[in-house]
């Protein structure tokens, strides 16, 4: 298209005063939209209540749509599939041979356990469990990695809480809203969970990529331990996540720690549990062995 | 004045005029937060962003400069960035956009392309950085290049369903 007639809106003062007037707006609006969104980094806290708010609007409508719809699990993973299809199938096949043997000797080994816990009166219990809800939608266009949860204060949610599904560990709660509530998700790159090796007890942290990955450092170790398949749970450390659910299968090693997957894809889960946050008062109002959980973290 | 039936002649709907631009952008801000789809990494090209620079490619000095303010913080409510991000960065596109419009004397297709997919590169650059500013700078940036590749090829889609939502707009009663 032609560019517009005149730069100066003719001779009128009044004209020429209100395009310089919008021009002052909008350069004076910028920087303070810029300097508030610095201040919203450093205290991200005071702004998450506008932000649920605002996501209440439009939460009937992703609930609407995912009824309808149900929910689309990744779209970059969907096409990774149909790229490794042929190889996956293959290693899949043997996979499935061999779990089906393992699967024989297991099913015998677990009936054991029952016996030996019914003798034991051991009662696997799950107190910490606050609500359940499902993840409705997601930030898709920006880098940050937030969901949102179906249920908000209306249950009980809370900020700090953590999220966790069937297979692991999902996020932690960023705000609850009356009756939604956002999850920042593991693989966020500003989610930061202390965890240890399931097989030793190795303590590492697992920090988001971003991408659907997780970066796992050790904290004191300078060779690289890590070897494929090591699974990484929680351990405890510092509070907020309970010890010992499952968080990410370790993929392939890095210069400086290891590459890994989270267990619990928040694409694919159904419903996600909200936990309370682990704190000394709840470790002693539960009556469980709490310190001696994340104990073995200290002892690699 | 006759109000029963459309005249000849007769202009479009002035609220209709107004209200279609800001309309489509607002709604695509907030389209990603109604699809059922929890997404693993920035996968939808920054839809919002894309019809307010193709709106003002589209017609220039449609919206004052100031616009991106207002329509900017609605897309921070619902984009998962810092509130601030995009009221800042999309105001500096459409700054951007008017010094562009007047600088070169007649804009074709592919400059509007071009200017749309450099400042799509650059507000979802910088609006990374701004989000994770502890973060490597490559990886942040590393993140976003499918979206901005992505988002760069669907510029032209963009265009024509502006052109859709303007044919729409301007249509006499």
């Amino acid at each position: 298209m032609a560019r517009p007639a005149h730069r100066r809106p003719g001779q009128s003062r009044k004209a020429q005063y209100s395009l310089f007037a919008a021009y002052v707006i909008a350069v004076t609006g910028a920087v303070a939209g810029l300097l508030l969104a610095i201040l919203s980094v450093v205290d991200p806290v005071g702004f998450a209540q506008l932000r649920v708010a605002s996501q209440e609007i439009t939460a009937p409508i992703a609930r609407a749509s995912r009824s309808a719809i149900g929910s689309i699990s990744g779209i970059d993973d969907t096409v990774g599939a149909y790229v490794r299809a042929g190889t996956q199938n293959r290693r899949l096949r043997r996979e499935l041979a061999d779990t089906r043997r393992e699967l024989v000797a297991t099913s015998s080994l677990q009936e054991e356990n029952r016996q030996l816990k019914a003798l034991l009166r051991l009662q696997e219990t799950d107190k910490t469990a606050l609500a359940n809800g499902y993840l409705l939608t997601s930030t898709s266009t920006s880098s940050k990695r937030i969901a949102l949860l179906s249920i908000g204060r209306n249950l009980g949610v809370a900020a700090g809480q953590p999220v966790r599904g069937a297979d692991g560990l999902i996020g932690r709660v960023l705000g609850a809203g009356p009756s939604v509530s956002q999850v920042l998700l593991l693989t966020d790159v500003d989610n930061i969970v202390p965890i240890r090796r399931a097989r030793d007890g190795l303590p590492a942290l697992a920090s988001g990529r971003g991408n659907g990955d997780l970066d796992v450092r050790t904290l004191n170790i300078a060779n690289n331990p890590f070897k494929p398949g090591d699974i990484l749970v929680t351990s405890g450390t510092g509070g907020l996540y309970p010890p010992n659910i499952p968080v990410a299968i370790v993929v392939r090693r890095q210069d400086d720690g290891a590459l890994a997957r989270p267990l619990a894809d928040p694409g694919k889960v159904d419903a996600v549990s909200v936990l309370r946050p682990y704190t000394p008062d709840n470790i002693e109002a539960q009556g469980l062995p709490g310190p001696a959980a994340p104990a073995p973290a200290k002892a690699p | 004045m006759n109000q029963k039936g459309p005249r000849l002649g007769e202009p479009a709907s002035l609220w209709r005029m107004r209200i279609v631009p800001i309309g489509t952008v607002m709604f695509a801000s907030a389209l990603p937060l109604m699809l059922p789809l929890i997404a693993n990494s920035p996968v939808l090209p920054p839809l919002g962003l894309l019809f307010f620079l193709c709106w003002q490619l589209l017609r220039a000095e449609m919206w004052p400069v100031w616009i991106g303010l207002p329509l900017g913080l609605w897309d921070d409510l619902f984009s998962g960035a810092p509130i601030g991000t995009a009221v800042g960065l999309w105001t500096l596109a459409s700054i951007a956009i008017a010094y562009s419009s007047q600088r070169i004397y007649w804009r074709g297709f592919f400059h509007d392309w071009a200017i749309a997919a450099l400042l799509v590169a650059i507000v979802q650059s910088l609006a990374a950085l701004i989000t994770h500013p502890h973060a490597d700078i490559g990886r942040v940036l590393g993140l976003v290049l499918p979206q901005i590749v992505i988002s760069a090829l669907l510029v032209p889609l963009f265009m024509r369903l502006t052109g859709k939502f303007d044919n729409f707009r301007l249509k006499r009663r």
